[in-house]
């Protein structure tokens, strides 16, 4: 039954951001927009079946600075996607839901996404300059 | 598979009432099949990164790496499939369009796999 004069529970909103809520819902958001990601391979693996020109028309547009940011978009929320993967995993296992242990994971998880995304990118820059 | 239910929850009937056991371990499985298959795929694209044509089709048709890229693609839209639903099921109220949504993802999820897994097997074939 709808009654509009009911006395509200605190909302999402009225809370100071929480590390461990941010990461939660920055997990499910990554995790959606990675399905662009997942399409991007399959094009580009289409694209290389298909023909050079087609290949080569699929690197130009990667190769816009539009397209390398949507590249390094992709990179990092893949990097934290599967960080925070695999703290869930951890957790699943019953192990480090202490709150000290939730948020050393959590921080941990930001650093490992940025370093994991550096290093990708480091091997993609040193393979440019080798071809 | 062992259930996670204890045996007096299972006695007593409590737990998911509908599927969700089953969505949450699918999730898990995949999610750790794609640990070691996306740490392939992101150091194997990242090298391919400016490669020219005849070389990325070398290296995606190579006999292993075109299993793992089928392997990579049928797990990864497998996952994506899972997680789109939980989400789709969390936000869609209509229950008629929710079953659509839910159904028309894993269609799309499966198609892609299909498509992509035929690309692989075409240039593997230098077809």
């Amino acid at each position: 039954m709808h009654n509009d004069n009911r006395p509200l529970s605190p909302h999402l909103f009225i809370y100071r951001p929480q590390l461990t809520a941010m990461l939660s819902i920055i997990h499910r958001g990554t995790g959606a927009a990675l399905s662009g990601g997942a399409l991007l391979l399959v094009i580009w693996l289409l694209a290389l079946a298909a023909s050079p020109e087609a290949y080569a028309l699929t690197m130009e547009l990667l190769g816009h600075w539009l397209g390398l940011l949507v590249l390094l978009g992709i990179t990092w929320m893949g990097a934290y996607h599967f960080c925070n993967g695999i703290r869930h995993l951890v957790w699943d296992t019953g192990r480090c839901l202490e709150l000290s242990a939730v948020y050393r994971g959590g921080w941990l998880v930001i650093v490992m996404s940025m370093i994991l995304t550096g290093l990708l990118w480091g091997i993609a820059f040193a393979a440019m300059e080798g071809s | 598979m062992r259930s996670y239910q204890s045996g007096v929850n299972r006695a007593l009937g409590l737990g998911s009432a509908k599927n969700g056991f089953i969505a949450w371990w699918r999730q898990r499985v995949s999610a750790v099949l794609l640990i070691p298959l996306l740490a392939w795929l992101g150091i194997g694209l990242a090298l391919q990164a400016g490669a020219d044509f005849e070389s990325a089709r070398a290296w995606v048709g190579s006999p292993i790496n075109s299993v793992l890229m089928i392997a990579t693609l049928a797990v990864l839209l497998f996952h994506t499939a899972v997680g789109l639903q939980v989400i789709i099921e969390d936000y869609v109220e209509t229950e008629g369009l929710k079953a659509a949504s839910i159904v028309l993802t894993h269609f799309v999820c499966f198609l892609l796999t299909i498509a992509g897994s035929l690309a692989v097997v075409r240039i593997a074939l230098g077809s």
